[in-house]
């Protein structure tokens, strides 16, 4: 851990000058040199790492009475970004109308990481793959750009098999966000000139040749807001991994059906745990859309999901695996009585 | 009574609460880096990110700059160190890889630089801008590795002294009417214990006080005053408590002198806490293995031929190894028997002793192929073992002192509900899980080595019970006042327990299982001679000898008349009579077979562990059976183990409630590394990849929800006077096998390689 200033904002306007202040052309939102805290479950990890070397830290705790709210409303769905991600969990509400987020958020970390993460950080937690964590290896262009990339033909078993390119094929982690890109979520941005809105689809940003960049975002402007439309009661978060708790996702799936008289209306599928960003699966929900259920189906559709995956080394499994939990998590929404 | 405190059965102590339970959870027990210290400097360490090569240069300018920092050691200005010598050949160290002395790098995360700075955070933030230019030379990592050099473990490592063999194995396993041949392998793990591999060196003058997680305090005295060059006498090492040490603390590491060498130059303390991940490299772990087995049987189930090979690997510099054969050879009756231990050399740190050394790798590979067995002969796999049960080893004809492994089958078997398991493969199932039942024997050697201790009981009845013995979190101050306590018949609450400081009369290592039967036969002992005392005060004409012979072992009841008269004596005339406020004793005691040195190498911290196999004409082992039910997941193949059962026999428990918890971890600790412990090399770098506890995976309360542990009762008089075996590596052991056994009957697929993960599920 390298020294740094510390400043808490007490109002969104002095949390954006601050972290525009300190912004320089040409370095990406990763690499910024004043960074925003909000549970620190992330950023205080990577800093102790000597991974993110932030110069400042802008605490936006304080903003947590305006941007913490979770209120469904009878058309939408508005979550704050300073909502703690067990507070999300546990309200009757998300529970019973939109089951997909209240599960990927009660199935993410541990109960104590839970009590402190916010949804915005939640979403823009960084990769977990060991190389980009651990400075001691030079090789990682998400870190280093230009240097390689040690998990290519290192371990890379937890590593994505969708959305990779050629300079890196880390995995993004995180849960919650394929309950938000499945269910077309909005992403509400505050910045110098007020806010803006985004389809959460647009956040994250693939690899390709700058796997540095992982936003849209820039620096100054945070998440205040996720809004989602519609309820979707007959959703499914489901994860597979290494131990029962507090682990990460190899394979996980959200799924969001709208079924009337046996028939699918509309469909969405989003995978976690194999791809490089929040990932939609747009070709499986086009096999869904339209057509009655039946486990050839859900076959069809989970194929579709991982036509274009290319695994490595140690995560061609996560194709097989990843088309299973499709299949399954379609077969659950379907029977869930609701 | 509760699960946590089982009511004692014959032959077993009171499941009295732990000694230090209050200290421990209001958070008053002081460990190794809380130890306060006057005015210390603060110690990083900067580790190699190559594991073979050199170092061209450091840059230092940048992290010198930081503020505070006071000194950065490197091999051009480190204190001069004698060279160690490896515990398993007569010295006291981990590794002979000493950091620190050229530019030579001998693996991944070898200590290349100590930061000294005013504070830890200074410390660790100029270690970050330290730079380093290195020439890598092509590492070989493991098994497999272009590079490696392979021989035979007798004739390189003086703890393996020789490859059981016993009748015409060849001949034999070519005639057998039923074969299993099969190879298995095991993963490196690290011990991880909570602890992190801290130091604190403090000088008074000439004498040199280390605060130290150690699982052997005269070890650690005797190995860094070597290192130094200076009097043992002149080191005192001291942890009243270690946050867990499995092995991992055993031996010396290179650390402690060289921080101790820095703290003598700058004369100040100095603390050192290093990393999650530098403990992965600075101090030792469980190599990795691999195993042939074959097995030859009649038709109706006995053993003809076993033959266990075994492969391992270590460093290049030396020849570590665990050599489990000397048990898989002798668990069961076999008149043909032949083993082979190799060792293979590759780049990478030195292993070392981790929870039941030999007995986890060679016994999954062992009960994997009963296994094996058993569903060739299409029959019960307890039965296999029954029929194959034997009271004398094969290789030597030695008999065990005692032996309860087919009872603990089938108090086991009773309790898991294994008469409700439909034998055939993938046959149970719940919904989305296949169900699977599976079960192993486990055994670990009952061992014992020297040890002294000073006793001293007072007249109002408060004892003080003195040895270096280590409270590493398995009960040993609780069981040390229960010994005292008992033995004087005063009342627990009076007696208090000094250990974990090498001024203390000397104990053993922590280390073998070794410690209760050691320490508790040493503290009866000394016990013995305070009565004595007192008896000769009481009844200056009788003789004393004979009386003490009377005087009965703890627990048991006074066999005569005599004997029974004679407790409770009655203190206060005891101490009137003698004319005295206070009797203090000092006592040597050495288990049977223990070597002529034994109290020579005691004082010189050199454990001499006898027990086991090794005995003249006996074998002593503790047994147990470990039965498991496995869950996997139809789609996703996640493997989970809802229930461990386990049924152990160790002869005297001293405390059903300590001996529990040890068993309980023990068999949790295996489920662990059945399905989730591994440290991944990269085969390019031969570098530790998931070296955090994010990335190395050990079970949370949720993998766990089902552990029960039965306690049988065993008495055993041809061990030691306490007459217990040591059990706290005795419950890992099985683990392993029962958890492959059960997938194989959830799925039908025999899986012989752990950890065994979700991809390696077909079905
Ligand atoms: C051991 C472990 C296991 C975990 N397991 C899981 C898991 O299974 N599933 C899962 O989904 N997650 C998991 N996590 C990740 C955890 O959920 C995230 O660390 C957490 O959600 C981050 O939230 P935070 O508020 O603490 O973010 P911070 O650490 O405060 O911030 C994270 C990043 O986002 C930035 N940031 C924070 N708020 C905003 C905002 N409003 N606008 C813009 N930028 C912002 C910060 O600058 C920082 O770069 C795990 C974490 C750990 C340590
Ligand atoms: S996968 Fe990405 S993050 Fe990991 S080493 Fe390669 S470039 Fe770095």
């Amino acid at each position: 851990m390298r020294p740094f200033s510390y400043q808490r904002a007490t109002d969104p306007d002095m949390a954006v000058q601050a972290l525009s202040a300190a912004a320089a052309a040409n370095k990406p939102l990763t690499q910024a040199s004043a960074q925003p805290l909000a549970g620190g479950t992330t950023l205080i990890d990577l800093m102790k790492l000597d991974v993110m070397r932030p110069a400042a830290i802008v605490d936006i705790n304080p903003l947590a009475q305006g941007w913490s709210e979770i209120s469904p409303g009878r058309e939408n769905l508005r979550l704050g970004a300073l909502a703690k991600m067990s507070d999300v969990a546990a309200h009757d509400e998300i529970q019973r109308n939109y089951p997909v987020i209240a599960n990927s958020l009660k199935l993410a970390a541990s109960a104590q990481l839970r009590n402190m993460a916010t949804l915005g950080g939640n979403v823009m937690q960084r990769t977990r793959c060991s190389y980009f964590r651990d400075v001691s290896y030079e090789n990682c262009n998400k870190r280093n750009p230009g240097s390689g990339c040690a998990a290519m033909d290192g371990i890379n078993r937890m590593h994505a098999v969708l959305g990779i390119s050629d300079q890196c094929i880390a995995t993004y982690p995180g849960d919650f966000a394929q309950a938000l890109i499945a269910l077309d979520a909005t992403v509400e941005v505050t910045g110098k000139s007020g806010t803006r809105s985004m389809p959460f689809a647009e956040l994250h940003k693939a690899p390709g040749n700058t796997p540095e960049i992982e936003t849209t975002l820039q620096p100054g402007e945070l998440i205040s807001a996720f809004l989602i439309s519609g309820r979707w009661p007959r959703s499914v978060y489901l994860k597979a991994r290494d131990r029962q708790s507090y682990e990460f996702a190899l394979s996980s799936t959200a799924v969001a059906l709208d079924v009337q008289d046996g028939t699918i209306r509309d469909a969405r599928v989003a995978l976690g745990g194999v791809a490089t960003v929040p990932w939609r699966a747009r070709e499986a929900e086009a096999q869904l859309k339209g057509q009655k259920f039946d486990d050839g189906l859900a076959q069809r559709a989970a194929d579709a999901a991982f036509a274009e995956a290319k695994g490595r080394q140690h995560n061609s499994f996560k194709i097989a695996l990843g088309k299973r939990v499709v299949a399954r998590a379609l077969q659950q929404a379907v029977m869930m009585e609701i | 009574m509760t699960a946590a405190a089982p009511e004692p059965k014959a032959n077993m102590g009171k499941p009295v609460p732990r000694y230090d339970a209050a200290a421990k959870v209001t958070g008053r027990a002081t460990y190794g880096s809380d130890m306060p210290l006057d005015n210390p400097a603060y110690a990083f360490l900067v580790t190699s990110a190559i594991a073979k090569g050199r170092i061209n240069s450091f840059d230092l300018d940048d992290a010198k700059r930081v503020r505070g920092v006071i000194d950065i050691v490197t091999h051009e200005n480190a204190p001069n160190l004698n060279e160690s010598k490896l515990f398993s050949n007569g010295g006291y160290a981990g590794t002979t890889i000493q950091p620190l002395k050229s530019t030579d790098i001998a693996h991944d995360g070898q200590i290349i630089a100590v930061v000294i700075a005013e504070s830890y955070e200074a410390a660790r933030e100029a270690a970050n801008r330290v730079k380093v230019s290195y020439t890598a030379a092509t590492p070989s990592a493991s098994f497999d590795s272009p590079g490696t050099t392979e021989a035979a473990a007798k004739g390189q490592n003086a703890q393996f002294k020789e490859d059981p063999k016993v009748g015409d194995f060849a001949k034999a396993f070519d005639e057998a009417e039923v074969k299993v041949d099969a190879s298995y392998e095991t993963p490196t793990q690290h011990h991880n214990p909570m602890e992190l591999f801290s130091t604190s060196c403090a000088w008074m003058g000439d004498t040199l006080v280390i605060y130290e997680p150690s699982q052997y305090v005269h070890g650690l005295k005797n190995g860094v005053a070597e290192q130094l060059g200076i009097d043992a006498d002149k080191v005192r090492v001291v942890n009243p408590y270690v946050g867990g040490g499995f092995g991992s603390r055993g031996s010396t590491t290179p650390r402690t002198a060289v921080i101790a060498g820095i703290a003598r130059r700058l004369n100040r303390p100095i603390k050192l806490v290093p990393t999650r991940d530098q403990g992965f490299t600075i101090a030792t772990y469980r190599a990795e293995t691999r195993h042939e087995v074959k097995l030859g049987a009649s038709r109706d189930g006995k053993l003809v031929a076993l033959r266990h090979e075994g492969a391992e690997v270590s460093s290049r510099a030396d020849p570590y190894c665990v050599g489990g054969t000397k048990t898989t050879t002798r668990l069961y009756a076999c008149p043909n028997v032949d083993s082979l231990v190799s060792i293979v050399r590759a780049d990478r740190n030195t292993p070392g002793f981790m929870r039941s050394p030999p007995e986890v790798p060679y016994l999954f590979a062992l009960e994997s192929a009963m296994d094996e067995l058993a569903v060739k002969l299409n029959m019960d796999p307890i039965e296999l073992r029954r029929i194959n049960d034997t009271t004398n080893e094969p290789i030597g004809g030695k008999p065990y002192t005692s032996r309860s492994l087919m009872a603990c089958f089938d108090e086991a078997a009773k309790a898991f509900g294994w008469a409700q398991r439909s034998a055939a493969p993938k046959s149970m199932s719940d919904g989305d899980w296949l169900i699977g039942y599976g079960c192993a024997a486990t055994c670990y050697p009952t061992q014992m080595a020297p040890s002294a201790a000073r006793v001293r009981l007072q007249r109002d009845g408060r004892t003080r019970v003195e040895i270096a013995g280590h409270e590493i979190g398995t009960g040993a101050y609780t069981i040390l006042a229960q010994t005292a306590a008992e033995r004087l018949g005063v009342p627990l609450e009076k007696v208090a327990v000094f250990i974990g400081d090498s001024d203390l009369p000397p104990g053993p290592v922590a280390g073998g299982s070794n410690s209760t039967a050691s320490t508790c036969s040493a503290v009866m002992m000394v016990c013995d001679q305070v009565r004595q005392r007192l008896f000769k005060a009481l009844m200056p004409n009788e003789s004393l000898t004979d009386k003490a012979k009377e005087t009965v072992g703890m627990g048991q009841t006074p066999s005569t008349q005599a004997a029974k008269g004679d407790r409770p004596i009655d203190l206060e005339k005891a101490f009137d009579a003698l004319g005295v406020g206070v009797v203090e004793e000092y006592g040597e005691w050495k288990p049977e077979g223990a070597p002529q040195d034994s109290f020579k190498a005691m004082h010189s911290g050199h454990p001499r562990l006898v027990g086991g196999a090794a005995m003249k004409d006996k074998i002593a082992y503790a047994f147990g059976a470990e039965f498991v039910e496995v869950r996997i997941n139809r789609f996703t193949h996640e493997i989970r183990a809802p229930r461990l059962v386990g049924a152990f026999a160790a002869g005297r428990i001293m405390n059903p409630r300590t001996a529990r918890s040890q068993l309980m971890g023990g068999l949790i600790w295996g489920m662990s590394s059945a399905l989730l412990e591994a440290t991944e090399i990269d085969a390019r770098t031969a570098r530790y990849v998931n070296d955090n506890f994010a990335d190395y995976l050990i079970p949370v309360n949720a993998d766990v929800p089902g552990v029960e542990v039965i306690l049988l009762s065993e008495q055993d008089d041809h061990i030691n006077p306490a007459g217990a075996k040591g059990l706290g590596e005795l419950a890992n052991v099985g683990t392993n096998a029962a958890i492959c056994n059960a997938i194989y009957h959830a799925t039908g697929q025999r899986i012989r390689k752990l950890p065994v993960r979700l991809e390696n599920i077909e079905v």
